[in-house]
This record gives structure tokens, C-alpha cells and sequence, in this order.
């Protein structure tokens, strides 16, 4: 599946308290909580490529753990990228 | 599914576009608990600030509950004062420095249940000053008991079977009380049950500081924000369960805006 990837984020895992507020804001639906705690035993939101840097999850987040950076040039990926190649 | 890297910034050519603090809060720490939305709130109010070009010009009157523990991290001027009397100190303060900024930060307990006399003076006086309150429909910080703003049928610590009206009498919506005294100057209720409504009381929030230093009177700004812990949710159902429940009694939007109907 073709696959565009406009932003990223850097999460600060260990700070989260795993509400999951984030996990339902993400208009893009790329965040999932991971299947391991965090160093204070909680899980955490994980990203999957897809992120348009929209800010949704930095705004929700009790807990200040998103930071959001948007790419100059988008990241394609998947078949309609591969086949180009 | 791949998981993308997220300890480190990205190496490609990119802008950061959003911040894990506002430039106004010291440390992303704090010991709120998971689902609070507190915090939401109170980035909102400090990135009002900073836009506002109010930094170095306001003070924060700060009542009690569980947001007085950013009074160790919000780089503001702050004043933590007994239970409810934020806007009488906020009073004296105001007209002691009538240039500088002055914002109170109450819960609904704080304002409505322990302080509703100060609040509704200040009105009548219509005092420059604006009013942060954020509604959860519980005492968060003594463990989650009915307010005097807590909803009929609500479940807190002291009515575990729902908050009845024959028996507790009706929350007090003082939204509605202050925007109906002529010293209020703008009135509103956002949330930040989502991304949209965030942005929506971000823009509330800046209208108040605006009518404050225009002069215009007392400035009100309700913000529902989620409690799970003390409405005894999971941290996840806490805003789903806030639109349902608080979100009935207080109606979003703007109650009253003293600039709209000078303008008409």
C-alpha cells in the first residue's frame, strides 16, 4: 500500500502515563501503545509511518511527551513507490 | 506493522512544528495523573501569554486543587491564595498594578463550591481581571467528591449512586450566573476533550486576556477538563465520558462577549 509520511514525531516514552488520549486524536490512526511498559512500568504510544504532523497528539497530551517536526519533502513509501524504482 | 524511530529528531530536512512544552512551563514533569486535562489547560493559557506579548507583564492568582503544583513550574508570577478567594486577591492586585495582567486559575470546587461569593463580587465590581476555571464536576484533589457543579446523576466519592437532584439540589452553572451581571465582560466555555475543541478554547482563552486589557470588565473562561481518576474511568473513557455527562449541563461556545454587542 502506497504510503505518504509528511511528519515525524519524537516521543518522550518514558514520561508518558499511558492515558491513550493520543491513540484516539490521530486523525491518521498511526499510533498504536506499545506491548512493553516504559521505565515506570506504563505503556506508550508507538509511531507507524503515515504521520501528516498535524499536531493532534502534542495537543491532546496531558503529559508533554510529543514533539512534532514536519519533513521538507514527504515520505513515500510502499508499492507505487517501489514500482517507480 | 513498522514502528518508525521517535528517541531522537529526524536526520531528514524537517521543521519543528510543535513543542513538547510551552516556552512558559520550566519542566514537562509533573504528578497529575494519566487522562488529567488539566495540564492541556494550562499550555493553553501559558501560549496565550506568550503570544499575547504578556510574559513579563502578568501575575497568576492560583486557588486550591490540583493545579497549584504548576505553581512550582509556570515561569509567571503566581500567588497562591486560601480556598476560592483567587478573585478578591486578583482585585487588590488589579488595582494596585492596573497595567499588569492579572488571571486567576480556580477548579469548580475552588470557585463554585468555596469561593462563589468572591467571584460573583468581583463581577458586580466588574473587576479587569480574567477568570480561569476548570470545570471537572469533582473535588480532584481530595479524592473525588461532588462540587457544588457536579452534574445530576454524576457518580463521585460522596454520591456513589449518582448525584440526586431531591437530595444534593442542581449543579450551580456560574458560566451563566456571571454572564448575566452587567461587570462581566466576556463569558465562554471550551474543553479539551479533543484536538478541535483544544484549538477552540485556545481562542477563548485569548478573547479574555484581550477584554481584560481592554478594560472591558471581568473576563470568564470555563474549561471542562477530564478527572478520571476521581469520576472513576479508565484514563482512555475519560473524554468520551466528560461529553456525556458535563458536556449536557455546559453547553460549549461563547456565553457572552461585551465587544460582539458594543459592535451591534
Amino acid at each position: 500500500m502506497r504510503q505518504v509520511t509528511r511528519g515525524t514525531l519524537v516521543i518522550d516514552a518514558d514520561r508518558c502515563k499511558g492515558c491513550e488520549l493520543c491513540i484516539v486524536a490521530c486523525p491518521p490512526r498511526v499510533l498504536t501503545m506499545s506491548r512493553t511498559g516504559n521505565a515506570t512500568g506504563y505503556l506508550y504510544p508507538e509511531l507507524a509511518p503515515g504521520c501528516t504532523g498535524c499536531t493532534a497528539c502534542q495537543q491532546v497530551c496531558p503529559d508533554f511527551v510529543f514533539e512534532v517536526y514536519k519533513y521538507h519533502e514527504p515520505i513515500v513509501s510502499g508499492s507505487d513507490a517501489e514500482r517507480m524504482q | 506493522m513498522s514502528i518508525v524511530m521517535t528517541t531522537r529528531p529526524p536526520e531528514a530536512p524537517s521543521n519543528k512544528v510543535a513543542s513538547f512544552k510551552p516556552t512558559l512551563l520550566q519542566t514537562e514533569e509533573h504528578h497529575l495523573c494519566p487522562g488529567c486535562g488539566e495540564p492541556v489547560a494550562i499550555r493553553l493559557v501559558l501560549e496565550v501569554i506568550e503570544e499575547l506579548g504578556l510574559a513579563q507583564k502578568n501575575v497568576s492568582i492560583i486557588g486550591h486543587g490540583c493545579y497549584g503544583s504548576f505553581i512550582m513550574t509556570m515561569d509567571v508570577d503566581s500567588t497562591l491564595c486560601l480556598h476560592g478567594r483567587a478573585p478578591a486577591v486578583a482585585t487588590g492586585l488589579k488595582r494596585m498594578r492596573p497595567e499588569v495582567a492579572v488571571w486567576t486559575l480556580q477548579g469548580d470546587g475552588d470557585m463554585t463550591s468555596e469561593g462563589l461569593a468572591e467571584i460573583l463580587h468581583a463581577t458586580a465590581r466588574g473587576e479587569n481581571i480574567t477568570c480561569i476555571l476548570l470545570n471537572n464536576g469533582v473535588f480532584g484533589d481530595t479524592g473525588g467528591q461532588m462540587t457544588a457543579s457536579s452534574v445530576i446523576g454524576q457518580r463521585t466519592k460522596n454520591t456513589l449512586e449518582g448525584r440526586d437532584a431531591a437530595y444534593h439540589g442542581y449543579p450551580i452553572v456560574i458560566g451563566d450566573m456571571v454572564a448575566a451581571m452587567p461587570g462581566s465582560a466576556f463569558v465562554a466555555r471550551g474543553s479539551v476533550h479533543n484536538a478541535a475543541s483544544i484549538a477552540a478554547t485556545r481562542r477563548l482563552i485569548r478573547k479574555g486576556f484581550q477584554r481584560q486589557m481592554e478594560k472591558k470588565g471581568l473576563s470568564l473562561v470555563e474549561i471542562l477538563t477530564m478527572c478520571p481518576t476521581g469520576w472513576f474511568v479508565p484514563a482512555s473513557g475519560g473524554a468520551d465520558y466528560m461529553m456525556e455527562s458535563l458536556g449536557k449541563t455546559y453547553p460549549l461556545g461563547e456565553i457572552k462577549d461585551i465587544a460582539a454587542t458594543e459592535q451591534a
